[in-house]
């Protein structure tokens, strides 16, 4: 066994105490969540805080949210893939799997946020095809497919690897690793098929979060009706993706020792990309409000001042802080791009992140157009708090127990870096230079 | 081809709040307990609204009648992801409840805010319950209504016109609303139709419409004078 199999196939084998532990507590929070969902279903979302004209909430925010964090992975990975960014490699899967789990957690907030689940087929047999929500729903179905793919075929190596060495259920791995056995031949094809998913996924992801935003951008509502909605919303969803891989990373690094392959490089190499999205993320910003105030038409400063200064500017400036100034503080710093400063640069990402998209559903929702004989207010209940609650639970627990079926570093693309890489990048770079007369790199004789 | 319309005289509407009584016994409106009306979950396909103008002791009341402008372009129709909300072809905008599956964009997307939820199942008192409109189907939780227009009204007045074979007259069909405004501010009938009271009175030099600007085309006329 190398070096790099007894380290990154340990988690495989080992199971720690605590492990067991956080699993259990995470399980009990799941069940809690299932026992309020089985009560809402019972009867009825009036168990929810929702009422008109807040018809949307909890579980709309983290669908936008949860969707918005699965660019984690396919994005970033492929983005890296196709730019021959090397750091990649130690990254790529664990971000991958992020981005297949939260997809499924995201795509069912909608679900249980219908008033007649039972009938959620009806958007097959009944299919309307103008409607964003049936476009959101082929888009993420797609995505699914592509992200699962995006990750299963890049697994296949490692898989086969287990099944030969035999640490494990060599029944499952032999089904899954699929009679790969890392022939040169099968290696070309393995490697064709992945540079050709690199680029599929990546107008996929693009489609399916401009399309959340078009959910809303697509109604006449105030500060929803914008076009900026869809770049807006893709943007943020990397953004809070990058947030996400770096916790991720920084628990991995600490739970399984993985301190050789999550180095201070790559935390400060994606700590630059969630500084370069912290200026992003303010530019949209600034562009969306700006055009809103100057424009002031009645309606959309009602939704405008609610955030900025009304009851909703706590979690607007909590927003901006979690967004934009924390983020800018640490990564502008060296000093601050470490393991420990992206970590808390990235909780305040995601916290900004999802305080976001509730700065966009709720206080829109209370304001509408036609101002209602009731004033429109927001109190989840413990209802919706304990499916959310159960949400995040439910992700990192089937988080953790895919790291125990699966490697969460590619092997042979760590080994394809040593091996091939080091020899292949000196050569390319040699490439991007002018020929001088002496030298002779990159095989000329 | 008619196209049903409506025109509200806001100089004679005095507020009684008939027309939303109406509605509510003519389409089996569920009540909702009062802690559920202060959380905004009250249901009231017709609804008058009270504006307050001006500051005491010279403030002036506005009434408002608010039934579904039933849009000749309407955005709910639109985002439903399943047809289960649509305009017929004499411009009625209707709701299909066993269809629904309650995501509520429809709710979101409409600038009138005049969809209902059904956050539970209707529940109704033992008195009430024996006098539930037959011809109105009660809605089960969790789907989304609204007004119809008393559209169960038409086809019953088309039937009875067949069988008695005339034409189908102006007073066949009136909604509850309609039907029940003491002062006659309440005015429906075919827009297209010349000899009807509401083509003559959408030309109204008082009348405007709800947020026309924004292209949705109501058929629902407000008769104002200008102050």
């Amino acid at each position: 066994m190398t070096e790099d199999e007894r380290v990154i196939l340990r988690p495989l084998v080992e199971t720690s105490k605590r492990f067991y532990v956080v699993a259990t507590i995470l399980a009990l929070i799941v069940l809690w969540g299932m026992i309020a969902y089985f009560l809402q279903v019972r009867f009825g979302l009036g168990r929810t805080g929702l009422n008109r004209p807040e018809y949307w909430g909890i579980y709309i925010i983290n669908f936008v949210f949860f969707i918005g964090i699965s660019h984690a992975g396919t994005l970033i990975s492929a983005i890296l893939r196709v730019s021959k960014a090397e750091w990649r490699r130690a990254i790529t899967r664990s971000a991958e799997l992020i981005t297949v789990l939260v997809i499924g957690f995201g795509a069912i907030q909608p679900i249980i946020d219908l008033g007649r689940p039972d009938r959620a087929l009806n958007i097959i047999f009944n299919a309307q095809i103008r409607s964003p929500l049936l476009w959101d729903v082929v888009s993420i179905g797609l995505y699914f497919v592509a992200c699962t793919t995006y990750l299963y075929v890049p697994m296949l190596p490692d898989l086969a690897r287990i099944r030969d060495l035999g640490i494990k259920t060599p029944r499952l791995y032999r089904f899954f690793a699929a009679g790969y056995t890392d022939t040169p031949s099968q290696r070309a094809v393995l490697e064709r098929v992945i540079g050709v998913l690199s680029i599929i996924v990546i107008p996929i992801a693009v489609s399916v979060h401009t399309v959340i935003g078009w959910i809303f951008a697509m109604t006449l509502r105030p500060m929803w009706h914008s076009t900026i909605f869809g770049p807006y919303f893709v943007m943020g969803a990397i953004y809070s993706g990058i947030a996400a891989i770096l916790v991720a990373m920084f628990i991995l690094t600490r739970v399984y020792h993985l301190e050789r392959y999550f180095k201070p490089v790559h935390f400060d190499y994606l700590g630059r990309m969630l500084l370069l999205f912290s200026i992003l993320w303010f530019y949209f910003t600034f562009a969306e409000y700006l055009t809103v105030f100057y424009g002031a038409e009645p309606a959309e400063m009602r939704t405008f001042w609610a955030k900025v200064t009304g009851p909703f500017a706590l979690p607007f400036w909590t927003m901006v802080a979690g967004c934009f100034v924390i983020p800018l503080a640490l990564m502008a710093r060296r000093a601050t791009r470490t393991p420990r400063g992206t970590l808390v640069a990235g909780i305040a990402v995601l916290i900004g992140m999802w305080l976001e998209r509730f700065n966009i559903v709720v206080p829109t929702s209370v304001n509408p157009i036609w101002e209602l004989e009731t004033l429109g207010r927001y109190l989840p209940t413990w209802i919706e708090l304990s499916i959310m609650a159960a949400t995040f639970a439910g992700f990192v627990l089937l988080y953790m127990i895919a790291t125990k079926f699966i490697p969460i570093v590619s092997i042979w693309e760590i080994e394809e870096g040593r091996e091939l890489s080091v020899k292949e990048v000196s050569e390319r770079v040699a490439g991007y230079l002018p020929e001088s007369a002496v030298t002779t790199v990159g095989g000329e004789a | 081809m008619a196209r049903w319309g409506m025109v509200i005289d806001l100089d004679r509407c005095t507020g009684c709040a008939a027309c939303e009584l109406a509605c509510k016994s003519e389409n089996n409106i569920a009540p909702v307990a009062p802690d559920q009306a202060e959380m905004g979950r009250a249901m009231s396909w017709m609804k008058v609204q009270v504006e307050i103008e001006g500051d005491f002791p010279d403030t002036s009341m506005h009434f408002f009648p608010r039934p579904c402008m039933h849009c000749d372009n309407p955005p709910c129709i639109k985002v439903c992801p399943v047809e289960a909300t649509y305009i017929d072809d004499e411009g009625l905008v209707g709701q299909i409840y066993p269809r629904c599956i309650g995501c509520r964009y429809c709710a979101n997307a409409c600038p009138y805010t005049v969809k209902y939820f059904n956050w539970y199942g209707p529940e109704w008192s033992d008195s009430e319950r024996r006098h539930l409109n037959p011809d109105v189907s009660v809605r089960p939780k969790g789907v989304i209504e609204k007004c119809t227009f008393c559209h169960h009204r038409l086809q019953k007045a088309r039937e009875d016109a067949r069988a008695e074979g005339r034409e189908l007259r102006e007073q066949d069909y009136q909604p509850a609303c309609a039907e029940v405004c003491p002062t006659a501010a309440i005015v429906f009938g075919d827009l297209e139709n010349p000899n009807h009271r509401v083509a003559q009175l959408k030309d109204d030099p008082r009348a405007t419409r709800l947020m026309e600007e924004l292209g949705t085309q109501p058929k629902v006329y407000y008769l104002r004078t200008r102050e």
